[in-house]
């Protein structure tokens, strides 16, 4: 069975951006609009990996991570979050809040499929 | 009758596939495109390392699964078979049989060692000191330490892909250092304790390396040290993986050419090879030494039965009496025919003793193999091993000559070595032929005088200068070599063939080669001898050791007292009263006899006090109680139910000669 992943952003581009990317990478690909979206959509099932935007309405990334490591079915699920070059202190928070890794926008497809691969392994 | 231990049943199993794979590595080193032979080496892996798990062997499955996966990846052409990658098999190979042999042994570093040329093998990366391919950036060994932080885990970081992604670098062991895992009741199973120690030899630069932990490298412990040159592993290693397919590497090149080996005889079809073996049943070797044992027995009390009958009128005893004598002599025919083998076993070895040589000399060598369809008693060929490895070694190193020094004499590049073996009325002659330089006469006779072996300016025939090769300490090689030349082993091979009642013949012609031959008898089982009497009891002296037998007239026995000699044709042997060997007691016999036994070149006379005739017998070995009595080789059961012990005529001999020589030092 292919690896499931949860993405979460509410840019409809790059959620369309990723899924296609991960989709043909072979992997399962369910969308989630926000952090509450994403909590509601882990409530509902496993996920292999989550990519998560930081920056959302409703519920940031942060948030969202922070309450799904609280999560027993989640605890070890990594997380890769997307980030910007400038905003370092983010990115030391995001890692503090229990993320696993991370993206810099803007990104391409490959490296985002590179990342999955490598957080997931073979 | 009980069932066959399975384990013994698997090491004879066993044993088999090795050969096969060995014969088919052999034959891959001549022609590495034969697809077959590839097959057949992956099949002979697999199937060992199934039956290998199956039994409990987990050491030797898990090891020869590596070398299947080598062999399966030159099946399907992903990497190409090698020269260098047959070496690293072979290599394997042996090693599979040590831990066939003893599974409980301590294997663990050599496996690494055998698994980490295989893998250098596989994928050509020793072909840096090798001629190196001109492309490639050099490779460097890392050794990094590594620990991730204790909530990693539950933070989504899996140090398993970690792991897989360093291996992807390059050549890589890891050791998982799990000192700091807490006791069971202390530790939250989320939790992140092992370290990692890792020598990475890979062409990535660091910061490849730096790439592997880029999610974690802010919280986590990271040393990478740079080492200089490659080392050997020190450490236990957990890990191990065969990288993916690299460039055949040119490494044959620099590889002495592989021995080229034609043997006509092995050419048979592999269906008619699977359809002979179905035919065959298999038989543990003890049993059918407890069946020769039985049918000595048979003849033994058939013999009996014979004189019973003899002795009376009534002729149906007679008839049946006969009918039983003609059966078991048929039965006991029978009998040394299930216990000859071909020798092609026998021969098979050398093809890798001399691939070995070959390698080791730097020499070109080719191996000719005549006659293996000769058969010979299952005990000869398993003893005729060793002196026959003494020989082939001695010829590969001492009397071939380098690819240079032949060129130069116009012969062809590659010595050749030939084995062949025959059958010669109860003999199997098994001779050793190779178109070296020789046997160099002078260097043998200086030597043979500087040791004392022979007085200086003595006068020797040829046969008698070479058999000197033959005596303990000798040796001519100048330089001592890593395979022979330290002056052991020639007067093994002679001892060796003496105890199989065999002779050895040299032949040597300057220049162009030496052909040493073996004459041994078929079978060790049943020999031919002279039962003979002395005092009160028989002995048996082993007809192929008789020269001849004369009688020992009263006025000669009065003349030689003091002194043991008899003149024989104008030459003087020494003789032995085995009646005073053997303290028997006894007065002499009017007309006391001698019989002349010898051992190639020495003779010596054996006075006995009646010769009864030929006999036939069956050899009982001696009771450990009687493993140190040097003068009786075995004992035998006659025809009345007496017992007659053998005659050990090379001992015999030995203690004649030196009876002569103190006999002379005395005047």
């Amino acid at each position: 069975m292919s690896a499931t992943i949860l993405t979460v952003d509410d840019s409809a581009s790059i959620r369309l951006t990723t899924r296609v990317a991960l989709t043909n990478a072979g992997y399962q690909v369910t969308e989630a609009v926000d952090g509450l979206d994403g909590l509601a959509k882990l409530n509902a099932g496993q996920f292999d990996l989550i990519v998560t935007d930081l920056n959302m309405p409703n519920m940031d990334g942060l948030t969202m991570i922070r309450e799904l490591r609280k999560l027993p079915a989640h605890m070890g699920v990594p997380v890769i979050f997307l980030t910007t070059e400038s905003d370092a202190e983010l990115k030391a928070e995001a890692k503090a809040a229990g993320a696993t890794g991370w993206l810099t926008k803007p990104f391409d497809p490959e490296s985002l499929v590179k990342i999955a691969r490598k957080v997931l392994g073979k | 009758m009980s069932f066959p231990d399975p384990i013994a049943v698997f090491r004879t199993e066993a044993a088999e596939l090795l050969e096969q794979i060995e014969a088919g590595l052999l034959d891959l080193n001549v022609n590495l495109g034969d697809k077959d032979q590839v097959d057949a080496v992956f099949r002979g892996l697999h199937t060992l390392k199934g039956s290998g798990a199956m039994f409990g062997f987990e050491a030797l499955a898990a090891f020869t699964h590596h070398c299947e996966t080598a062999f399966d990846r030159v099946r399907k052409g992903e990497v190409p078979a090698t020269h260098a990658l047959v070496t690293a098999v072979l290599g394997a190979r042996d090693h599979m049989r040590a831990l066939v042999e003893t599974p409980m042994g301590d294997h663990e570093a050599m496996s690494e060692t055998l698994l980490d040329n295989l893998r250098r093998a596989v994928d050509g990366a020793d072909s840096g000191d090798a001629a190196a391919p001109a492309a490639g950036p050099a490779r460097i060994l890392y050794k990094i330490r590594f620990s991730l932080p204790q909530n990693a885990m539950a933070n989504g970081t899996n140090p398993l892909p970690l792991l897989d992604e360093l291996r992807d670098l390059g050549t890589c062991r890891i050791v998982a250092d799990r000192s700091k895992i807490p006791s069971l009741d202390v530790l939250a199973p989320t939790d992140l304790h092992i370290a990692w120690d890792v020598e990475l030899l890979t062409d990535q630069p660091r910061s490849a390396i730096d790439d592997v932990f880029i999610f974690v490298m802010d919280d986590m412990e990271l040393v990478v040290e740079e080492v200089a040159a490659p080392v050997e592993p020190e450490a236990p290693v957990t890990t191990i993986k065969a990288p993916a397919a690299a460039p055949e590497p040119t490494i044959s090149s620099s590889l002495p050419a592989p021995a080229a080996v034609a043997s006509p005889a092995t050419n048979a079809p592999a269906d008619a090879k699977a359809a002979k073996a179905a035919e065959n049943v298999r038989v543990p070797a003890e049993r059918l030494d407890e069946l020769m044992d039985r049918v000595g027995e048979l003849v033994i009390a058939q013999s009996r039965l014979s004189q019973l009958a003899g002795g009376s009128g009534d002729l149906q005893l007679r008839a049946v009496s006969e009918d039983v004598e003609r059966l078991s002599g048929e039965l006991r025919d029978t009998m040394m025919v299930l216990r000859m083998v071909p020798v092609t076993q026998l021969f098979g070895r050398f093809r890798r003793l001399v691939h070995d040589l070959a390698n080791e000399t730097g020499k070109r060598i080719e191996l000719v193999t005549e006659g293996e369809t000769t058969e010979v008693d299952k005990s000869v060929i398993e003893r005729l091993a060793d002196p026959m490895v003494h020989l082939v070694r001695n010829s590969c190193d001492h009397g071939l000559e380098t690819a240079e020094e032949r060129r130069v004499a116009g012969k062809p590049e590659a010595g050749r070595i030939h084995l062949s073996a025959r059958q010669q009325a109860g003999e199997v002659i098994i001779t050793i032929k190779d178109d070296g330089r020789g046997i160099n006469k002078d260097r043998v006779r200086a030597k043979a005088e500087s040791s004392g072996l022979i007085q200086p300016n003595a006068s020797l025939t040829d046969q008698e200068l070479y058999q000197l090769i033959f005596q303990p300490g000798f040796s001519t090689a100048q330089a001592v070599t890593n395979l022979s030349g330290r002056g052991v082993g020639m007067d093994v091979v002679k001892r060796t063939i003496d105890a199989l009642r065999g002779t050895i013949n040299v032949v040597s012609r300057p220049g162009e080669g030496s052909e040493i031959s073996l004459a041994i008898p078929l079978t060790l089982a049943i020999i031919d001898g002279l039962l003979v009497r002395v005092g009160n009891a028989r002995y048996v002296i082993p007809l192929s050791a008789v020269e001849e037998c004369l009688e020992l007239s009263v006025e000669e026995d009065m003349r030689s007292r003091g002194r043991s000699f008899i003149s024989l044709r104008d030459s003087l042997v020494p003789f032995l009263r085995l009646r005073d060997l053997f303290r028997t007691g006894t007065k002499p016999d009017p007309f006391q006899k001698v019989v002349v036994i010898s051992t190639g070149s020495e003779r010596v006379g054996l006075v006995v006090d009646q010769i009864i005739g030929d006999h036939q017998t069956v050899i009982k070995g001696m009771s450990k109680l009687h493993h140190d009595v040097g003068m009786f080789s075995g004992a035998t059961i006659l025809g009345d139910g007496g017992v007659a012990l053998i005659l050990d005529v090379g001992h015999l001999v030995a203690e004649g000669q030196q009876q002569e020589a103190h006999l002379r030092a005395a005047g």
